[in-house]
């Protein structure tokens, strides 16, 4: 069960390899956390992952998937649901990659991946776990978005359209689930120092995965739909919305 | 599932509102329907009175929860014995709406009229009388309980096992259908009020296990906002005799409690509660506190002070609050003080602080009151590093021999309740006999893993 201040005892993570996932998992998992199933699919990160937390976490399972299999979605959250052994108390979702706009903007193929990966995947996987924890009564679900998919820009057009299709899908899930006893929250992390984003440039606001799985304890302590990440990107981006397209245009980054 | 009432899913959550979950809702009127649904529910079923436990103690994620306000029969009062039999459903106030005019009184109230019968004995709820006259389970004569197992009426006397076992034992043992309660006798419905003030903490401890046997009632309130200067209130009295009252109160001696007049909007601002409303409201306290011995109260102001607001909780804003009370022996007052200071240096905000005196305790192994001091906080949501300050007032109660109160509880690490309550095998013994299937479950129980 959740308690008051949003503490679960029982984790599943879609993308158990993520950064992000992990600082959130190595704050949880030393609270009141008894449960956590990783899924992803490097298996040899995945183990070394489940290894780490099974210092902390009495039960921790592993389950592997592929995200351009989106067949597999509503299979794979089925077992990592069977997997965690007790009702589930939040379902972190950080599936995602990043990509490389340069090459895959001009390759249809690989379009078609960043969109299944980012976006089609993810969004089949939702719809999954928010109707299992409908069904528990309670639960929460945790959608790594960004700031990217905020306002799509010419950069980074591909990974930041479909991470957009996945924060509107998930708004309006969130949305579905009010009243049911699930919360939905979106979180926003800006520019991120993790694995994914070695050797790019850092953008204003840069933080680390630590600072985001802090920002996003405290965003669902608060009972915050979208936690942004620093949360000062909730103004910042206010604004730049507001940004006239050729203005917009010329900003660097 | 053919139940023979409506069932609907609904979103609840205790009085402090945190951790909503959804569960089928259904309102038996009889106890036939109760054991019905006991019988044939798939497992997590748990009754729910008025939802004045703070946590998750009278919610069922995804599972079925009677809600008794339908069993709220009460029965007229056998004068010769002083007792009445009640549904698990009626509240304290309407029964004491009930008894008041004709002079008799609950053995037990708790800060709130508006809790069940069933709720009271389910939490052993406790008033101001518990260092003379124990908890609310004391002055039960005996219940009904459904259980998977079949109903069962016990007393301390009958099946004193799950008498007690029920006694604070939060629901897990079964539905209580209906209670026989011993009630007090009373000339007037006022009370005779001694009110004290303090600036040191240990003053007021002393005074309390000073002369605290000279009042039936007693409780103290702390302002735990500034570090180093523990201001207090100390409010004893007991029930005013007829010969009390000056003529003008006459006419009005029985009067009883009324509805509340006001109400918080559901739209309340989200910080109504903040740094200055408290710091206002604690000054305030302090100076209104009367210092004149023997002052004429209603009794309703003197016992229920927020009742005569409705749904008070809302005005913490739509994060809700934890409420955070335990207990420790008699000999170890220290810990109130610690913990006192650890909050006033932590700056997180409480907004009130009680302390009491218990009495001797039940033999319930998961009732709450035991012989010696408690401390009941709130604390609104929302604030850094509140989490973390509750944890290690567990630290400090656990390591001391206490206890945290249950019914209260939203967020207690689950390792710590066998240590607070050591002797949690003789519940789980109770309801391995009357729920060998283990139907009777909770958010609480879940949480806690009470009964394994």
């Amino acid at each position: 069960m959740n308690d008051a201040f949003g503490r679960p005892q029982s984790i599943v993570v879609l993308g158990g390899t993520s950064d992000i996932a992990h600082e959130l998992l190595g704050r949880l998992a030393a609270d009141r956390c008894r449960s956590v199933v990783l899924a992803g699919r490097n298996r040899g990160r995945l183990e070394r992952a489940a290894e780490e937390l099974r210092h902390t976490v009495a039960h921790v399972d592993t389950v592997f998937f592929d995200a351009t299999e989106t067949d597999d979605a509503h299979k794979t959250v089925v077992r990592c649901f069977e997997a965690a052994g007790e009702a589930v108390d939040l379902v972190i979702v950080a599936v995602g990659e990043l990509g490389h706009q340069e090459q895959d903007e001009a390759d249809p193929d690989r379009i078609a991946r960043m969109v299944t990966v980012n976006f089609t995947w993810p969004a089949a996987a939702l719809s999954t776990a928010a109707a299992a924890l409908e069904q528990q009564g309670h639960g929460r679900i945790i959608v790594l978005s960004t700031v990217a998919g905020y306002r799509v820009r010419r950069s980074n057009y591909v990974y930041g359209s479909a991470k957009a299709g996945l924060d509107g899908f998930a708004q309006g899930l969130g949305e579905g689930l009010r009243g049911s006893g699930v919360a939905l929250h979106i979180v926003r992390p800006g520019f991120v120092r993790t694995k994914m984003t070695v050797g790019l440039p850092a953008a204003p606001f840069a933080v680390g995965p630590d600072r985001v799985a802090a920002d996003i304890i405290r965003g669902v302590e608060r009972g915050q739909a979208v936690i942004w990440s620093p949360g000062v990107l909730r103004l910042v981006f206010s604004v730049l919305r507001l940004l006239p397209q050729g203005v917009w245009r010329r900003l660097p980054g | 599932m053919t139940l023979s009432v409506d069932i609907s899913p609904q979103p609840l959550s205790g009085w402090g509102r945190t951790a909503p979950t959804t569960a089928m809702v259904s309102r038996p009127t009889d106890t036939s329907s109760i054991e019905e649904a006991l019988r044939t529910a798939t497992p997590g079923v748990i009754a729910r009175g008025l939802g004045r436990s703070y946590g998750d103690a009278a919610q069922c994620s995804g599972g079925l929860t009677l809600d008794l306000g339908g069993l709220d029969s009460i029965g007229t009062i056998d004068e010769s014995s002083g007792t009445i039999e009640v549904g698990a459903g009626a509240s304290l106030h309407e029964l004491m709406r009930s008894i008041i005019p004709s002079g008799w009184f609950v053995a037990v109230t708790p800060g709130t009229r508006y809790v069940s019968v069933g709720g009271a004995i389910a939490a052993d709820v406790h008033g101001k009388n518990h260092h003379r006259d124990g908890s609310f389970a004391r002055h039960v004569v005996e219940m009904t309980i459904a259980t998977p197992m079949g109903t069962f009426t016990v007393s301390p006397d009958v099946d004193p096992d799950l008498f007690w076992a029920t006694a604070g034992g939060m629901g897990l043992t079964g539905v209580v259908v209906s209670a026989t309660l011993r009630l007090i006798p009373i000339e007037t419905s006022w009370m005779l009020v001694d009110s004290e003030r303090f600036t040191r903490l240990d003053d007021l401890m002393t005074t309390m296990e000073a002369t605290d046997d000279q009042y039936r009632y007693s409780v103290a309130w702390l302002d735990c906002f500034r570090a180093g200067s523990h201001r207090s209130v100390l409010t004893r009295g007991d029930h005013a005799p007829g010969a009390a009252l000056s003529d003008r109160f006459q006419g009005r001696s029985r009067e009883i409690p009324g509805d509340p007049r006001l109400r918080v909007p559901r739209s309340a601002p989200r910080r109504l509660v903040n740094r200055m409303s408290v710091r206002a409201l604690n000054e305030a306290w302090f100076r209104a506190s009367s210092t004149a011995p023997g002052s004429l109260k209603p009794l309703a102001g003197f016992f229920h002070p927020l009742d005569g607001v409705g749904s008070w909780n809302l005005l913490y804003g739509p994060d809700g609050f934890v409420q955070y009370q335990f207990g420790v022996a008699p000999q170890r007052g220290d810990v109130v003080e610690d913990a006192v200071g650890a909050i006033a240096s932590s700056g997180i905000l409480s907004l009130i602080a009680v302390l009491k005196r218990f009495g001797p305790g039940t033999p319930g192994p998961l009732s709450f009151s035991q012989e010696g001091w408690t401390l009941a906080l709130d604390f609104p949501l929302g604030q850094p590093g509140l989490p973390a300050l509750l944890d290690r007032l567990d630290d400090l109660v656990a390591e001391a021999g206490g206890r945290v109160y249950l019914a209260k509880d939203a967020r207690l690490r689950p390792e710590l309740l066998p240590v607070m309550y050591p002797r949690l095998a003789d519940l789980t013994a109770v309801c391995r006999r009357v729920d060998p299937d283990g139907v009777l479950a909770s958010d609480l129980s879940r949480r806690l893993g009470i009964v394994r």
